[in-house]
């Protein structure tokens, strides 16, 4: 007891524990080689045993020092739960366990604000699972075969213009186009968000986007893929696969510098533009990319040295949503000879409505789409106050946005894309087809794409550990040995995979409400068990 | 399901044809009601084709309402036909308790104004009547346009016609074109308002299925024209549509198609029309019908048409003899009223077209 003091941090203050079995540990130190926290380590210890070592039973009680595999009890090198070592233990030997009276989020302030990685811990709740998809066709109309019937699931990426707005007309009874348009794009309604090469190892960004060309050549299905704010690689701008591609700029303007540069060399045009406001995982806060991420690469295509990279929360010198449309969005369309739709990224906010009709007014008709990133997004990094503490939920937001531009008249000319949180469950078709249904276009996910290529984080405070460049996935680091451990066409394929499996559910879910078409704002067709979730979006409630 | 049907004729016809057309085919218990809007007046109204034409149903007090708008607004009335009915027992009908159809003369002042402005002007007029009749409980205002007349009840289709002595054939009523149908919309709640055909301005319209993008019509429509109110039932939203395409927009019926079943974009991309089309299906998504739906209507120039959805789940059939050319949602009613004709002409019309019938009664076919 001497050697103890009550402000000593044991492994029972940490929240996940390790769970050893000596007797079954060979000593192959694949868990200590493994896992990238440093969190469990090989000492020697002083063990009372009782042996029996002859061709008979001789047992003899004996003391004997032995190496063993050990938790370290530490505030900085604690276990995540990642379970990279039970995963590469051969005899099952050791696996993390979750410690329900962890006292880690207490006591790890000594260096300031806990920063993490992954979604909000807190606001994980789930208003789309209280939502169902009630209106049938039977009788009335039929259902649809979502295996025999064609399904047009495409949704528009650009500004759309009111038919009396277009410049349209009869000339020996057809229409003809009589002057310019601003660019649209039908692409699927799942966009695959905003997580830079620089979050993500370039492993994993390559995998993303190796999996977004495969769906686009060989599938037949228009995902694209949103760059993060952090630039892309040079081959990639001048490529053909450009055209897949969403190039964002954020605050920062992170790898802007290359793309410029690259503008006269693209042989294709970007898919769009979008700007980022905002981030549901911590509005008000910019990017932020710790130095222990800021590999040589990452500095290359930044164009900035080996620092911790802190977007700012506010596009510099933009003071209103005017002022942002007339610089940002002109100079961004003007870039891209008016024929890339950009569009704008914000937190979702009490204000979103204010923003989106605003948007809805604007003069130049430049706008081509609205994302609200609710709380439940994913980052790589920010401060556990914001994730946990501020942010909006997604859903009423998208809804209440939906329903002001009906109010004017006005829905589906800015397209709104919803996000944060989408796939949480593992479903990300249902939460589409529900969001779609109360209003959204489309949807954007990033945590679910980085889940299918092997992350462990969850909203339970697995993991979380983006931030740390330790990722024991190889996804969210770029440590080269830790790199390593991703197959990269394992990973794309995985969400290949599920992006298949996604269409095949959305044609499930369409089918049996007769469309084929995409429902954009049939509200008609859900119902909601939780009254007030129904009061809110307007939609029946039903128990 | 609605069954519906139309009859354009080069001779006037009564409407115990439309009624012959449409009841072999009622199923079951589908019989919950009748309507019809006739067209290019004869009979008692002959004199009048140029006069706007108003049909309502209403109490005595609802009578005295319209009167005193009407009078406050100078039309002046020129004739009214207010039939007397069959009030024999054992009639299922829900009957108003007067049917009035009255012609009126244009306020003095409308000599000065546009044809546009006088379009605006019968259609002001009946939604103002309407919103007095609602208000006060008093009635129902169908129609009030030029050689127009809609007649609608709740009840047995049959019983009805013998109530307003449609079975008589006395001539008092007759036209060159009727849309017809037998069945309220009983998906929602059995008000007149809902039963089909509706009008607007020129434009006659009747639908059967379900509309299932009825939310999205509905909340895009209510902000595009004053006119588009109601919506007691889902197949008004395609007569808006249809209004808002050929009248607002003034783009070629063909469009019209293109707007409510917009081709899959796999095959917009291989037009030469891909742009047009293309902005037609982003501008107005929300007007697209996606469930099982056939469309009979009438343009204000008296052609008739008829459509169906994109994957052809309500069918219709078009049939002909030399004297009138009928479109119906199954082909037994053209059995009944047109036996002889050349069922091997007959056109079923598919899921990419429009079928139009003209003055002349030549048919023709247009293709998405």
């Amino acid at each position: 007891m001497e050697a103890v003091k009550t402000q000593d941090v044991g492994v029972n203050d940490l929240p996940w524990q390790i769970d050893y079995h000596a007797e079954r540990c060979t000593m192959c130190g694949s868990c200590v080689a493994g896992c990238s926290f440093r969190a469990i380590e090989v000492v020697t210890q002083r063990q009372s045993l009782t042996v029996s070592e002859g061709t008979v039973p001789k047992p003899i009680h004996t003391h004997m020092a032995r190496p063993i595999i050990k938790q370290r009890a530490s505030l900085t090198d604690f276990c995540r739960g990642c379970g990279i070592c039970q995963k590469v233990c051969p005899n099952n030997a050791i696996a993390p366990v979750r410690n329900p009276d962890s006292r880690k989020t207490l006591l790890s302030r000594d260096a300031g604000p806990i920063k993490r990685g992954g979604r909000t811990n807190l606001n994980a709740q789930r208003t789309l699972d209280s939502i169902i998809v009630g209106r049938i066709s039977q009788m009335t109309d039929p259902s649809l075969d979502s295996a025999r019937h064609t399904f047009d699931i495409r949704s528009p990426f650009g500004r759309v213009l009111s038919a009396k707005e277009l410049p349209f007309k009869v000339v020996d009874g057809k229409l003809i186009k009589q002057g310019h348009t601003p660019p649209v794009n039908w692409i699927y309604p799942l966009i695959f968000s905003d997580m830079s090469i620089g979050a993500l190892s370039t492993r994993a960004w390559e995998a993303v986007a190796l999996a977004v060309g495969y769906l686009n050549e060989k599938c037949g299905l228009p995902v694209r893929m949103s760059s993060g704010e952090g630039g892309m690689p040079g081959n990639l701008l001048k490529s053909e696969y450009l055209k897949y591609f969403i190039i964002q700029i954020a605050s920062g303007h992170f790898g802007w510098n290359r793309i410029i540069k690259a503008i006269p060399h693209m042989v294709t045009d970007p898919a769009g533009i979008l700007i980022k406001i905002g981030q549901g995982a911590k509005p008000g806060d910019g990017g932020l990319l710790p130095s222990a991420k800021v590999a040589e690469h990452i500095q290359a295509i930044r164009g900035v040295p080996k620092a911790t990279l802190s977007s700012p929360p506010n596009h510099q010198g933009l003071y209103s949503i005017e002022e942002s449309v007339q610089k940002m969005h002109l100079s961004m369309n003007a870039a891209f000879g008016f024929r890339v739709p950009v569009a704008i990224k914000c937190a979702a906010s009490a204000t979103s409505v204010s923003v989106y009709n605003n948007l809805l007014r604007d003069p130049y008709k430049i706008c081509g789409g609205f994302f609200i990133d609710g709380i439940q997004g994913g980052t790589g990094a920010a401060n556990e106050v914001s994730l946990d503490h501020t942010g909006h939920p997604v859903v009423s937001k998208i809804r209440d946005c939906y329903l002001a531009a009906v109010d004017q008249g006005l829905q589906g000319q800015i397209p709104l894309y919803g996000g944060g949180g989408i796939g949480m469950t593992g479903n990300a078709a249902a939460d589409a087809f529900k969001m779609m249904c109360l209003g959204a276009n489309g949807v954007f996910v990033g945590k679910i794409l980085i889940q299918l290529l092997g992350c462990v984080g969850n909203e339970r405070g697995r993991c979380n550990a983006c931030n740390t460049g330790k990722c024991p996935m190889g996804i969210c680091t770029q440590d080269p040995r830790l790199v390593k451990r991703l197959d990269i066409d394992r990973g794309a394929q995985k969400i290949v995979d599920y992006v298949l499996a996604f269409d095949a559910e959305l044609r499930k879910l369409m089918a049996p409400i007769g469309n084929s078409s995409l429902p954009i704002g049939r509200s008609d067709a859900l119902v909601s068990t939780d009254k007030a979730v129904a009061d809110k979006l307007g939609i029946q409630y039903v128990c | 399901m609605c069954r519906i049907g139309s009859i354009k004729s080069k001779v006037p016809i009564q409407p115990s044809v439309a009624l012959r057309l449409m009841l072999p085919q009622q199923e079951g218990h589908d019989n919950s009601g009748f309507a019809m809007v006739m067209q290019d007046l004869y009979g008692i109204f002959s004199g009048y084709k140029d006069k706007p034409l108003m049909s309502m149903a209403c109490t005595q007090r609802g009578a005295q309402l319209v009167e005193d708008y009407m009078d406050a607004h100078n039309f002046v009335q020129l004739a009214e036909w207010i039939p007397i009915p069959d009030k024999r027992p054992g009639l299922t009908i829900q009957a108003m308790p007067y049917y009035i159809f009255r012609n009126y003369d244009y306020p003095e002042d409308a000599e000065k104004m546009t044809d546009r402005e006088r379009e605006d002007l019968l259609l002001d007029t009946r939604l103002a009547l309407r919103k007095i009749l609602a208000d006060s409980g008093q009635g129902f205002i169908y129609s009030f346009w030029p050689d127009v007349l809609t007649l609608k009840e709740i009840g047995d289709p049959s019983d009805i016609a013998t109530y307003f002595h449609l079975w008589d054939d006395n001539g008092c009523l007759a036209a060159k074109s009727i849309v017809a149908q037998c069945r309220q919309n009983t998906n929602y709640a059995i008000v007149r308002y809902a039963a089909h055909p509706f009008f607007l301005q020129g434009y006659t319209l009747c639908a059967n299925g379900e509309n299932t993008f009825y939310t999205k019509n509905k909340e895009f429509q209510k902000s595009l024209h004053r006119g588009y109110i109601g919506f007691e039932s889902d197949s008004q939203c395609f007569l808006n549509t249809l209004h808002y395409v050929h009248h607002e927009l003034q783009w070629p019926l063909t469009y019209y198609k293109h707007v409510i079943t917009p081709l899959p974009f796999e095959e917009i991309a291989e037009r030469e029309d891909k742009d047009i089309l293309t902005g037609l299906r982003q501008s107005l998504a929300n007007l697209e019908i996606n469930g099982p739906n056939t469309v009979i209507g009438v343009l204000p120039d008296g052609d008739m048409i008829t459509c169906c959805d994109s994957k052809k789940l309500r069918p219709v059939v078009v049939g002909r003899d030399e004297n009138m050319v009928a479109v119906s949602s199954e082909v037994c009613g053209l059995n009944e009223i047109m036996p002889h004709r050349n069922r091997k002409a007959d056109i079923y019309p598919n899921e990419r077209e429009i079928v139009a019938i003209d003055g002349d009664l030549e048919v023709t076919r247009w293709k998405q």
